[in-house]
């Protein structure tokens, strides 16, 4: 089974967010990027599979800041092949990017393609949705686990109040992983630094992605707190609180 | 296209869930702004559930062996089948597990705007919509023009009452596309029940990423074991293995709504809020004073939880 892991870095939401001067986007000096967590959730399972059945891995990503150490990471963990893709404008859509994506899976030939079931910066839905639809292959969402099964794999995937659905999926196909069976495993860094000496980064030039039906930023601003919280000043009137609710 | 707002059902073992009324509670503020008709996409479902649906101009019912459970494959060409016989200008869609099967792959394909994560529509000009993005932290109004667009709403956003009207509208049957049968339903699996039942509990004391370690939710037990409450946990920490699933609160979790809701080092992502919002009392403590929390809890406190936990513990144990 030759499986592609798609990665997305996201802003680091530990950080202040701080919307640019033109009120439509963050400022870029002011972000600092991270993983998406669910696409770590993606590499976990692709990894697990890999050590089930033997598996390859492939971890993909745009090329970016720190980019390079976050592939090198993947490499580390124990996939088997990081490639960077160069050459493309900046994205500012999650379309844009699919379309880079399934460009280069489809040149690939990968079986499974995993990615996170979505991001925190997902305005126009989420990448791996749009890279089943742009491939036509069939696409499942929030999966928790993916075994294999026969031809395929068998997949769970979650709804509303813990309930499950267990689907067998024909490969190719394209799922969205909201857990890995296991928390992502961790790659120590004198690890990542001895990959970085001793494997290389292979690197796909693509182009500029076309066809974007029209969805314009109107405005960014945080959100409007309305009356919100009323802020406490110590944990005595946390107390006064918990008393008149009558719950101590 | 016509001025059609059609609204994808959603429903699991012949029941409506409650995204269903909240988008037609939408769907109706704006047919009443445009004019429009709505129109509810029943995929599966018994014709009885109809009844239900009187808040719609008219249902189309997908019929068919492939539909009766809930199936990403057969639902995604069902749904193409009623889009193409509505030509609707705006299609509703849940963000939950179910519409993110069908909202993004039917957008690509119909090669048409989506905006996902939305909290609010506006359709007094082109049509706009608020996309709640970065765990909460920005609003983020798009442009999506004149329609054919579609929108997918976080579940929670409106009142499911709003959109609950007895009533039969039409209903026109189809019968579901063939399909290659590349995705298989099997079988459904009930929620495990664990030790405690966190929605039957009067005290929730509740812990996210800011708790830092699992060995660090002791503290948490402690607080939570003088209030004769029940420590639940957002998704990281279920994810991470710290805390069964049975604890978990939000979007893939349980909704709760305890007497008071102590959140702990939660920042309050949609997904989170989703599942606790209704609570009679909530207590949000978090050193960052931006955190989302704060804007749908009570109180807040901007302590290291920590602190507070220990405060709290022994004060109570004290009284």
């Amino acid at each position: 089974m030759k499986i592609a892991v798609l990665l997305k870095r996201v802003p680091d939401l530990v950080e202040d967010l701080v919307v640019d001067a033109s009120g439509k986007a963050l400022d870029a000096d002011e972000v600092k990027l991270t993983l998406n967590e669910f696409d770590d959730h993606a590499l976990e399972e692709a990894l697990l599979l890999k050590e089930s059945v033997g598996a390859s891995v492939a971890a993909i990503a745009l090329e970016g800041e720190d980019v390079d150490k976050m592939l090198f990471t993947a490499l580390a963990k124990g996939a088997d092949q990081a490639i960077k893709v160069t050459g493309v404008a900046p994205v500012e859509r999650n379309l844009q990017l699919a379309r880079v994506f399934a460009k280069v899976v489809e040149e690939g030939g990968y079986d499974l393609l995993l990615t996170g079931v979505q991001a925190t910066d997902d305005r126009d839905g989420q990448v791996g949705a749009m890279v089943a639809a742009l491939l036509e292959r069939p696409f499942v969402s929030v999966v928790t686990s993916v075994l294999p099964e026969g031809e395929g794999v068998k997949i769970l995937k979650e709804y509303a109040g813990g309930v499950m659905a267990e689907f067998e999926v024909s490969l190719p196909s394209v799922l969205g992983i909201q857990a890995a069976r296991q928390a992502p495993r961790y790659a120590p860094v004198s690890k990542v630094r001895q990959v970085q000496q001793d494997s290389t980064l292979e690197t796909v030039d693509c182009g500029a992605a076309e066809g974007m039906p029209g969805m314009s930023v109107v405005v960014m601003t945080p959100p409007e707190r309305g009356e919100g919280a009323q802020m406490l000043d110590s944990v005595e009137e946390v107390i006064e609180v918990l008393a008149s609710k009558g719950v101590i | 296209m016509t001025q059609d707002i059609l609204v994808v059902a959603e429903h699991l073992k012949g029941s409506f869930e409650d995204t269903t009324f909240e988008l037609l509670a939408v769907a109706r503020k704006v047919a009443a702004q445009t004019g429009g008709r709505i129109v509810v996409a029943l995929i599966g479902g018994e014709p009885s559930m109809c009844s239900e649906l009187g808040a719609a101009g008219k249902v189309v019912n997908v019929t068919g062996e492939a539909v009766v459970n809930f199936n990403p494959e057969s639902h995604g060409a069902a749904l193409d089948a009623v889009f193409e016989a509505v030509k609707p200008r705006m299609t509703m869609v849940g963000y939950t597990s179910m519409g993110m099967d069908l909202a993004s792959t039917l957008a690509v394909k119909k090669e048409i705007p989506h905006a996902a994560f939305c909290v609010e529509v506006d359709v007094s000009g082109t049509i706009n919509a608020v996309s709640q993005l970065y765990g909460g932290k920005m609003n983020v109004t798009s442009d999506l023009g004149e329609g054919p667009c579609i929108v997918s709403m976080l579940p929670g956003t409106a009142s499911p009452d709003d959109g609950r009207v007895s009533g039969n509208p039409p209903v026109e049957q189809i019968e579901v596309p063939e399909t290659d049968g590349k995705v298989r339903f099997s079988r459904l699996i009930e929620a495990e029940s664990g030790d405690v039942d966190i929605t039957a509990k009067e005290v929730l004391v509740a812990v996210g990423r800011g708790i830092g370690g699992k060995d660090d939710i002791e503290v948490a037990e402690e607080l939570a074991e003088a209030l004769d409450a029940a420590v639940a946990g957002s998704r990281p920490l279920i994810d991470a293995g710290w805390l069964p699933k049975s604890r978990q609160v939000g979007k893939s979790g349980l909704k709760v709504a305890p007497k008071v809701y102590i959140a702990l080092g939660i920042s309050g992502a949609p997904e989170h809020l989703e599942g606790m919002k209704s609570s009679g009392t909530i207590i949000a403590i978090n050193t960052d004073k931006n955190a989302p929390i704060f804007a749908v809890a009570h109180y807040g406190l901007n302590e290291d939880l920590f602190d507070v936990c220990e405060e709290l513990t022994e004060a109570i144990n004290e009284r």
